[in-house]
């Protein structure tokens, strides 16, 4: 089998997020970059249908050169090789221009089945799996917290809104991973080392024939609402302060 | 030119889903501001009872698909079926529910139509003929605002967040071919394995009990479901207590769970550590009851106990249960 993960570099989920005074952007100075969570579980899920069905796994990111170390972290895991989108001109590219660029880079190599995350914990887009599968022309399952592949097609549960849903999809497709698919291994020290020397290939824009032009423009960045300072309810009576915050709740808040 | 304001409404089993209401009002809004119509696409089977609904919430014009094969939602068929009557008609502005479904096919039209699509956006407004949308990032780490500089804008709209309003007015019906080709139906559900919770999702509930940690096994949940049953609220948990096998993987609140904006939010021994503040701090209300005054949830609290939950919870219940009987 040739399965695809594509992995997004993005802040550690610890990272205190400042907006720059200009509000044109994050400030970046600090801030430790990691492997999107979910494409953790994409990742895992190509090794294991790779140990069950033999072939190989090619992962894809788009980013600057720092990039290259979530890219490492992913062969570190079992990967074979990786593809490296890099070039200034994307750099905090859209989900369409993302997507464009990653459709163009996958459909240079074999693929039966892509792994994506469901939503890269930066940008929260959660676009850029569909429109990948739309640009490829093949079929989509999103939000997947459980695989089974079989043969030609695959069997995918997907949770939403009071339901679970198990659709049935042929291959290639592109799965979105959401937490409960598996428990992502961690990099081995041997994996490690050898992840240093599996091969990965670095294009651009212009290689890939993809355009650079937005869809969506960030007008500005804004912190979030400062919440008015709280209110602690004290005492020594749980009871007493029990009554007095049902009482906030129904007469101030007007929530209850 | 590209013109009106135009949302994909949502049924689920002959129902319209309150979003669909709520995309309404918040498309009425704008129509009102750029002087149009409003305008509601509904796909499925069987539905053409509740299509005039859409009309009470303030919608122009209803475009109907009614065909067996839009029923249960497929991403094909929808994204075909919306992909179809949008080319007819040319809308500037396609609003979708940041919902499970909402946001499978947002994505995908988008990629369709290539064109921009904010998700789960908190507020949408008009500034120079366009709808700049805001939405927040890191999972409300922060805010963006962004504006699509193709048509249609397209954003998809957080669920609780919008105001649905009743209007005296009645939409007309406009039934249209979806065009389905049996070719590209590619993928089917098979199964559907309902929750018999009874109980609202996270991201739709308008009350939340969230417990973490602090509930020292899955039992303890008891007296959160207790008070949850009494409020008609669901019932979410931290990291912690999902990881911990307490509670199902679903109630996960947080930047790597369910980002929620509930009216109230009631986080019961959750320290509230930035992965999970960062989920649930744009609740209108958030109650804490923590035994460490330290904790950083207090510092989104609007209301805060500092005592045993084991205590404050059961007499939480026995005081809403004198109120709401
Ligand atoms: C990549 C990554 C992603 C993450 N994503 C999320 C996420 O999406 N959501 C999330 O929630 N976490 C997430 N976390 C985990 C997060 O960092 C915290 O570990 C977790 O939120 C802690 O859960 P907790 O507050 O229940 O537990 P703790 O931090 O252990 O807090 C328990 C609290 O209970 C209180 N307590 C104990 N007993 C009582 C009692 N009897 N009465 C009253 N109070 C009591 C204690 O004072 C304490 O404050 C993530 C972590 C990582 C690394
Ligand atoms: N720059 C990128 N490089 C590689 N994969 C990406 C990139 N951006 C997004 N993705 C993939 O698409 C998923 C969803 O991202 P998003 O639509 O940005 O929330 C991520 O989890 C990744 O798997």
């Amino acid at each position: 089998m040739n399965i695809v993960a594509c992995v997004k570099q993005v802040p550690d989920t610890e990272a205190q997020i400042r907006v720059k005074p200009d509000g044109s952007g994050i400030d970046e100075t600090g801030i430790k970059w990691v492997m999107n969570a979910y494409d953790e579980y994409g990742v895992e899920e190509a090794l294991r249908l790779k140990e069950k069905h033999g072939g190989d796994v090619t992962i894809v990111s788009l980013g600057p050169a720092r990039s290259l170390e979530a890219i490492r972290t992913a062969l570190a895991m079992g990967a074979d090789k990786g593809i490296h989108i890099c070039d200034p001109a994307l750099d905090g590219a859209d989900a369409y221009v993302t997507a464009s660029a990653l459709a163009a880079a996958i459909k240079g190599i074999p693929f039966d089945v892509i792994f994506c995350g469901q939503r890269a914990v930066d940008d929260d887009a959660g676009q850029v799996g569909a429109m990948l599968a739309e640009l490829l022309g093949i079929p989509q399952v999103t939000v997947v917290t459980k695989l089974e592949v079989n043969g030609a097609s695959i069997r995918a549960t997907k949770p939403v809104e009071g339901a679970q849903l198990l659709i049935e999809s042929p291959l290639p497709c592109v799965i979105t991973a959401q937490k409960g698919l598996n428990e992502p291994r961690y990099a081995s020290l041997p994996g490690i080392m050898k992840a240093k020397k599996k091969p990965v290939d670095v294009k651009n824009a212009q290689a890939l024939g993809v355009s650079a032009e937005a869809k969506l423009k960030v007008l500005k960045f804004v912190p979030p609402p400062a919440r008015p300072p709280g209110k602690i309810i004290s005492g020594d009576d749980a009871v007493a302060k029990a009554s007095q915050l049902v009482g906030l709740l129904r007469q101030e808040a007007k929530v209850i | 030119m590209a013109q009106g304001v135009w949302i994909v409404a949502e049924q689920r089993d002959g129902a319209l889903r309150k979003i669909s209401c709520e995309l309404a009002g918040a498309a009425r809004k704008l129509a009102d501001q750029l002087g149009t119509e409003v305008s509601a696409v509904l796909l499925g089977s069987g539905i053409e009872g509740i299509a005039g609904e859409l009309g009470k919430y303030g919608v122009d014009k209803i475009y109907v698909a009614d065909n067996a094969a839009l029923e249960p939602y497929t991403t094909d068929a929808h994204a075909a079926a919306v992909f179809k009557v949008v080319k007819e008609n040319d809308p500037a502005i396609l609003l979708f529910g940041a919902s499970a479904q909402g946001k499978d096919l947002s994505a995908r039209l988008a990629g369709r139509l290539a064109t921009g699509l904010a998700t789960d956006c908190t507020e949408v407004k008009i500034a120079d003929g366009k709808m700049v949308a805001v939405r927040p990032i890191y999972a409300g780490k922060c805010f963006i605002e962004v504006v699509s500089l193709a048509n249609p804008q397209m954003a998809s709209l957080r669920p609780n967040v919008f105001p649905a309003t009743e209007t005296a007015k009645a939409g007309t019906i406009v039934k249209f071919d979806p065009g389905l080709d049996a070719a590209q139906l590619k993928t089917k559900v098979v199964e559907v394995q309902k929750d018999t919770s009874g109980r609202a999702d996270l991201t739709e509930a308008s009350i939340i009990v969230s417990g973490g940690r602090g509930m020292q096994g899955p039992e303890g949940y008891k007296i959160l479901e207790e008070l949850a049953d009494l409020l008609n609220a669901t019932v979410g948990a931290s990291r912690a207590a999902v990881d911990a096998g307490w509670r199902p993987l679903a109630d996960q609140v947080g930047q790597t769970g369910k980002v929620v904006s509930p009216n109230l939010y009631i986080a019961c021994g959750i320290s509230g550590a930035i992965q999970h503040l960062a989920g649930m701090s744009s609740s209108k209300y958030i109650v804490a009851v923590n035994k460490d005054s330290e904790a950083p949830i207090f510092t989104k609290a609007d209301f805060g106990i500092v005592d045993d939950l084991f205590k404050v919870v059961p007499e939480l219940t026995k005081e809403c249960r004198k109120l709401l009987g």
